[in-house]
């Protein structure tokens, strides 16, 4: 069980997706909370095409994504405002740039395996490079979500009650895209563009199937993201399958689950009452 | 300071047109002021523009004898929307989480909360009669004391003045007249000015002692104490009325 940890390798793998199993959820609970689920898609895809301008220009791969992920993310809060009631434009007008953007710029990057790589990861080939990049990246999430822990939950929860409960709206606002676009962008290098989407919203949706609080919900995310995570890459490398799109599956299995179980056990309380009520 | 709230000269409109024209009042400390009037007459609009979401074309406004430009204790100010009808239902946060997010004033940014703001929050529920509910999702309650429950944010951070824009919409008859008692009794124990938009003349009347009417002919003060007419809500509306005044069974309160 435990030889899988005498490879180096895998060792940084599975330091690598647990810091991402933690800074994912932890910005993903307001994501969804938001209603802006999508927002992951729209970014990491316009990261693939900063990874595309990187390759093509001989400039990093990952410093493209971080500065194409940025202005992406900045361009989503500026269209979101010309259409306040109808987020999702902002989100699907941004993707397709990015899309559009990455397709046009792939064309001129000549060694299209790397290209290839930062589609569904390489979380088992991290450079030391991209480790540190990881843990910095990191530190500075876990400590922006737990100082902003109280803000953040309140400019979800409503953000006109927020403005006028004192909090800087606008500058909570923009250190937050900040850590959505940098997040993202530098975890779509080791799990994957097309991944790390739903490593941000799947623990958040299994998380609020059985939490009774907010706190539980940003607890629980992270605990489901762990799980998944190492499922993932223990499954992935005994069955020798890819583990970005390994550990989403294992995601989207325990979701089901945990909606059958639910099911059930509402089932079962209804039946319950149903059999109170006839006997008396 | 007895001026708490004064608008002088304000002019506001949607593109060319004016939906509040000249308009000026103003209101004292622990004033219940009702704002009436036909839809689209600009109450909610007013609300706004109290609150600064919006800003006017012309004229001054005043809150705690400062200049709304310059005004910065946003903390002594309290608004309550039409949460039991616009809500997100499904927001997994307790009513003691939805409480305490209104501390934000007294704990300050990066800080964190401390017992003695955890006694706050249930001393805001205990106000309003909804201290056993703190554990409790706040989309599991129902429209009228998830109300219930906003009034006590509000209230957590010991506010100054209430704006409610038409709390009770959604919500049934008898948990209405709940939370006009409550207000009224918040009012008088708490000396709160509250500021409501409301359409349901007949509660208003029984606990307000200012109307603020806004009619097709701008904007007049009413005394709620020298009564309330079939003809008088006709002229404000612009078209005839029925009028049912009842009294207030909770607060044994009664039409004058």
């Amino acid at each position: 069980m435990l030889e899988i940890f005498q490879y180096d390798f895998m060792q940084k793998a599975f330091l690598v997706g647990i810091l991402i199993a933690i800074i994912t959820p932890s910005i993903g609970v307001v994501v969804v909370l938001k209603r802006l689920s999508m927002i992951g898609d729209s970014l990491s895809h316009n990261s693939l095409a900063g990874v595309a301008a990187g390759l093509a220009f001989g400039i990093n791969p990952i410093l493209g994504a971080v500065l194409f992920s940025i202005a992406a993310a900045f361009g989503i809060e500026r269209i979101r405002k010309s259409f306040p009631k109808y987020s999702e434009i902002a989100i699907a007008v941004i993707m397709s740039t990015g899309i559009g953007l990455a397709g046009i710029l792939s064309g001129f990057v000549k060694n299209s395996a790397n290209f290839n790589s930062f589609l569904f990861g390489s979380i088992v080939a991290i450079s030391d490079f991209e480790l540190y990049l990881v843990v910095g990246l990191s530190i500075i999430v876990i400590l922006a979500v737990v100082f902003l822990y109280k803000e953040l939950f309140y400019i979800t929860f409503d953000e006109e009650s927020a403005r006028l409960a004192g909090i800087p709206l606008k500058s909570i606002n923009v250190i937050f895209t900040l850590l959505t676009a940098v997040t993202i962008s530098v975890s779509a290098r080791t799990v994957g563009t097309l991944v790390i989407s739903s490593l941000m919203v799947l623990p958040v949706a299994t998380a609020m199937q059985i939490a009774k609080s907010y706190k539980q919900t940003v607890i629980y995310s992270i605990i489901f993201a762990i799980i998944f995570t190492v499922l993932g890459l223990y499954i992935s490398y005994y069955a020798d399958s890819k583990p970005g799109g390994t550990i989403v599956i294992v995601g989207v299995l325990t979701l089901i689950c945990v909606l059958l179980y639910k099911n059930v056990l509402r089932k079962a309380i209804v039946k319950r009452s149903m059999a109170v009520t006839s006997r008396k | 300071m007895k001026q708490i709230i004064e608008v002088s000269n304000l002019n506001f409109g949607y593109n060319d047109t004016l939906i509040l024209k000249d308009i000026s009042f103003a209101l004292n400390r622990g004033d219940f002021a009702g704002i009436i009037g036909a839809n689209g007459s600009g109450k909610s609009t007013l609300i706004k523009l109290l609150l600064k979401t919006i800003s006017p074309q012309s004229g001054e406004m005043k809150l705690l004898g400062e200049n709304i430009n310059r005004f910065k204790q946003w903390n002594k100010i309290g608004y309550v929307s039409q949460k039991a009808n616009s809500f997100n239902s499904s927001f997994p946060a307790t009513v003691e989480e939805v409480v305490a997010a209104n501390l934000f004033s007294k704990i300050g940014l990066f800080k964190f909360q401390k017992k003695h703001h955890k006694e706050q929050v249930y001393h805001a529920l205990e106000l309003v009669g909804m201290q056993d509910y703190g554990k409790r999702l706040i989309g599991d309650l129902s429209g009228g004391q998830q109300q219930r429950v906003f009034i006590a944010r509000v209230l957590v951070s010991e506010p100054e003045i209430m704006f409610l824009d038409e709390p009770t919409v959604g919500i049934d008859a008898k948990s209405e007249e709940a939370v006009y008692c409550l207000l009224a009794r918040l009012n008088q124990e708490l000396g709160l000015t509250i500021v409501m938009v409301t359409h349901d003349i007949s509660a208003i009347t029984i606990h307000a002692n200012k109307l603020i009417c806004l009619g097709e002919n701008g904007l007049f003060m009413h005394n709620p104490s020298e009564g309330i007419t079939a003809e008088f809500v006709s002229e404000l509306f612009g078209y005839g009325v029925n009028l049912h005044l009842h009294d207030c069974k909770n607060c044994h309160r009664e039409v004058i």
